[in-house]
């Protein structure tokens, strides 16, 4: 294949050619940017939580209670209260386990804190987001103890909320012991929360618990969760309920009216009882949001690019019926017109795609400097440019095949278009 | 002239419908996904009290030091109790407000019904003045009510809908969190968006409404819970919200009303006085940072604007910016097949304006069919915002005439626009030449 009769008949077309070119680079540039964040947005998508995830259900509500006088004989009553209203869940058909749980991964609401390895520490370790819950909230949760044991009856306590009781045992993850005590174990040994005095006692490491906020301040430690023995007493209460997968549904359409049941002296918001699956759908509304987003753009991009290579190409081909007529005549073969047009449009996007690399590059930078963007893996340019390469040889085939069919006796013919 | 221009620009169009209508398709899609994105831009990064954003502050400084470790190169973005209650009795704002989010039980009006919890704040009196809160029926309520502690509440007009049938309700008594308050005003629609004067708790954006105001000290006394965010940088010395209440954490939004720069310079001055002040008590033993931000720079300090809605914004941006591209090249070819025609007109006696006039009406033309088209997408547009975005943000994005407007203007100036270049292209043909070669 030669090259001449191409770089001929783009000199005599160059503004088109340089629009297809501008157009591939824009395109380009765009739609790797573009790529990025939906992969990135899919890949926090993706994150597991450490829950089994499947049958579990959460349910919020608050007593409507008269203003108490005595704290401690307060807490009693809630505890107590909080202790009934389980007992009742327990009873729903389908229902095999409940605990109380202040929060679960995703639902941003959180106490973070931090951990020491001596008394009294002003700077901590790591970070850490608290799980405050009673005996059955690994078993609730579904999450997999690795080493040591679960909370017992005899560890929990039973305490206000805001409470500033340090425990006397904890679990925790084992990517918060690997942070703390690096590759030696770290069951049996002690830490100390918050700068407390007292010491708390690893029981037991889970495998992975994701920390409840999804926000990026807790991105450098998405899963230091520490799981502590306590059943907080408020004027709200928060359980964790795992049914059977197929008992789900029914079994949070009937939670309302059991606890309304054992008490109506309280409220349930409409959003007070959710399935993990809504409470997952609702974190990453707008990290899936912003990727299907992103992917229609992309989508529309190359549409847009590749309707713009059709139409000029058809053009190109109607203004040049004579030439290829003539080219033809003197022996050229239909295969040789129809290379033709994919070849100059693989010179044009090729142009379009170095120039293109650079912008998204550019552009890389630029949304780094300004927003919470990182460095564009170079995998995805070279798939974004192949992407584009390939759309407008896709594009051109169509108006390509037209032109091959074009005969000689077009060379005759006094017009062609 | 422009009706001839216009007539020949039809009969051109309908002659290559194909091209025409790709240009028609790119244009609209185009304009209608940045018209879209640039909706909720628009919605997310308004001013929530224009005329009076200007003058409404926020104080902040250091009460917590560099305790703890964890870097922070900001003060926290709210008060603790203790701080806030000093702010209010030293006064020194023609207005100012410490406020914070509660949502007590209503009691069920009767026993069919259970109790539900309403969203709302308290604040002080000046708060009404202050944020421009319109009210339907009566007013906030008196300096003194909040010194007494009364049991008064402004309610939202949707819930004296819902208890008192939108009759005036100013005298009528309601109960909640256990204890009977009298309406002394009701909301007139006030839902603003975002939420400025208490972005702590809400993070700007909310579909909480705004049920119920009542006077702080009488919330606390009635020991009506805050449901924002607490930050704390060390455990609290006892249980419960008392424990909050004397805890240094920080759940308080501040607000004040400073009215010219000698007020702004006062209450800065102001500000560092009390740091000081609490410096000597040996309460800070560090240099605490005073900042005293204006609304604007506050909301932009709690980014409450997602940097999502700037980045889709910015590709939409970019995609209009291809169709351009694109619609130049189309039109190039569009315009370009018909040289022939050119020259024949020009060799009639067309001047090559009245033929450079002829092609960008027609760019017009092609730019405003893709404009109806793009308001149909548009509509689409804005309902899959709907259902993809989070229900805070969405909410807020909406059709209007400007918007509508707005895609119009955008098709029909971007492809005149692109239109230029082949225009000019085409009409330089030289007559003679032309016929010649045909």
């Amino acid at each position: 294949m030669k090259l001449h009769p191409i770089i001929a008949a783009m000199r005599r077309q160059y503004a088109g050619a340089i629009l297809i070119a501008l157009q591939i680079a824009l395109t380009l540039a765009i739609v790797c940017n573009a790529m990025f964040i939906i992969a990135q947005r899919v890949s926090r998508i993706d994150r597991p939580t450490g829950l089994q995830e499947d049958g579990l259900y959460w349910v919020t509500q608050q007593w409507v209670l008269p203003a108490a006088d005595d704290p401690t004989k307060k807490t009693a009553q809630l505890d107590a209260m909080q202790v009934e209203d389980m007992a009742a869940l327990r009873r729903i058909p389908g229902v095999t386990s409940v605990a109380s749980v202040n929060t679960l991964p995703l639902l941003n609401s959180s106490r973070d804190g931090g951990v020491a390895l001596e008394p009294n520490q002003a700077s901590p370790l790591a970070r850490t987001v608290y799980y405050y819950g009673d005996e059955n909230m690994l078993s609730t949760l579904g999450a997999h103890l690795v080493e040591g044991r679960e909370f017992t009856s005899g560890d929990v306590l039973h305490e206000a909320a805001q409470a500033s009781h340090t425990p006397s045992v904890v679990i925790i993850t084992k990517e918060l012991a690997k942070s703390v005590f690096g590759e030696s174990s770290a069951l049996g040994k002690s830490i100390y929360l918050d700068g407390s005095s007292s010491p708390s006692r690893i029981v037991g490491i889970i495998d992975r618990l994701q920390v409840s906020t999804t926000h990026s301040w807790a991105d450098t430690f998405t899963y230091h969760s520490t799981l502590v023995p306590v059943r907080l007493s408020d004027d709200s209460s928060t359980y964790a309920v795992r049914t059977t997968p197929q008992a789900l549904d029914k079994a949070i359409r009937a939670t309302a009216s059991t606890l309304y049941g054992v008490s109506s002296a309280r409220v349930i918001a409409e959003d007070g009882i959710r399935s993990y699956a809504a409470i997952r759908e609702d974190a990453y509304r707008a990290d899936m949001g912003m990727a299907i987003l992103m992917a229609s753009v992309c989508a529309i991009l190359l549409a847009v690019t590749a309707a713009g290579i059709v139409g000029l190409t058809s053009f190109w081909v109607a203004q040049r019926g004579r030439q290829i007529g003539i080219r033809r005549a003197l022996g050229a073969r239909k295969i040789d017109i129809f290379q033709h047009f994919h070849l100059e449009n693989l010179f044009i996007s090729s142009v379009g795609a170095v120039v293109g690399i650079v912008v998204a590059f550019a552009l890389n930078a630029w949304l780094i400097e300004h927003y919470e963007m990182r460095r564009i893996p170079i995998v995805f340019v070279l798939l974004a440019s192949l992407l584009v390469v390939a759309t407008g040889q896709f594009a051109v085939f169509v108006p390509a095949r037209r032109a091959s069919k074009i005969t000689p006796m077009a060379a005759m013919s006094n017009r062609t278009n | 002239m422009f009706a001839y221009y216009v007539g020949i620009a039809v009969r051109n169009l309908r002659r290559s419908w194909g091209l025409t209508l790709l240009m028609v398709l790119a244009i609209g899609l185009g304009v209608a996904a940045s018209v879209t994105t640039f909706a909720v831009f628009r919605a997310v990064s308004g001013d929530p009290v224009p005329d009076k954003s200007s003058q409404l502050f926020v104080p902040l400084f250091d009460m917590w030091g560099p305790r703890n470790g964890v870097a922070r190169k900001d003060p926290p973005d709210a008060l603790d109790y203790f701080d806030a209650m000093n702010l209010m009795r030293d006064h020194r704002a023609s207005r100012q407000s410490a406020i914070y989010p509660i949502q007590p039980a209503l009691a069920p009006a009767d026993s069919n019904h259970h109790s539900k919890n309403i969203d709302g704040n308290a604040v002080y009196s000046e708060f009404f003045p202050m944020a421009e809160v319109p009210l339907r029926f009566g007013n906030g309520w008196s300096d003194n009510d909040d010194r007494q502690h009364a049991t008064v509440a402004v309610i939202s007009s949707a819930l004296n809908d819902e208890l008192f049938a939108g009759k005036n309700s100013v005298g009528r008594t309601i109960n909640i969190a256990g204890k009977d308050f009298r309406v002394v005003g009701v909301l007139d629609n006030w839902n603003p968006q975002p939420r400025f004067y208490d972005v702590h708790n809400s993070g700007g954006f909310t579909t909480q409404k705004v049920d119920i105001l009542v006077p702080f000290q009488t919330a606390i006394t009635a020991g009506i819970k805050n449901t924002g965010n607490t930050n704390c940088n060390s455990a609290m010395n006892s249980a419960g919200f008392d424990g909050l209440i004397q805890s240094n954490c920080v759940w308080i939004s501040y607000m004040v009303e400073l009215r010219d720069a000698s007020a702004v310079q006062a209450f800065r001055g102001y500000l560092d006085d009390y740091v000081n002040l609490q410096n000597r008590a040996g309460r800070f033993h560090w240099k605490s940072d005073t900042r005293l931000m204006g609304l604007r720079e506050w909301l932009e300090f709690e980014e409450v604007a997602p940097s999502d809605t700037h980045l889709s914004l910015l590709v939409a941006i970019g995609l209009l910016a291809v169709c351009i591209i694109n619609t130049t090249g189309l039109l190039l070819a569009k315009f370009m097949r018909r040289r022939g025609e050119v020259g024949i007109r020009r060799a009639l006696g067309a001047t090559k304006r009245s033929v450079y006039l002829q092609f960008v009406t027609e760019a017009s033309l092609v730019g405003l069919s893709g404009g109806v088209f793009g308001l149909a997408l548009t509509a689409l547009g804005v309902a899959g915002v709907h259902a993809l975005l989070p229900k805070d943000i969405a909410s807020l994005a909406h059709l209007d005439a400007g918007l509508l407007g707005l895609c119009l203007l955008t098709a029909v100036v971007a492809t005149t626009l692109a239109g230029l270049f082949p225009a000019a292209r085409a009409s330089a043909v030289q007559p003679a030449l032309q016929l010649k070669m045909d």
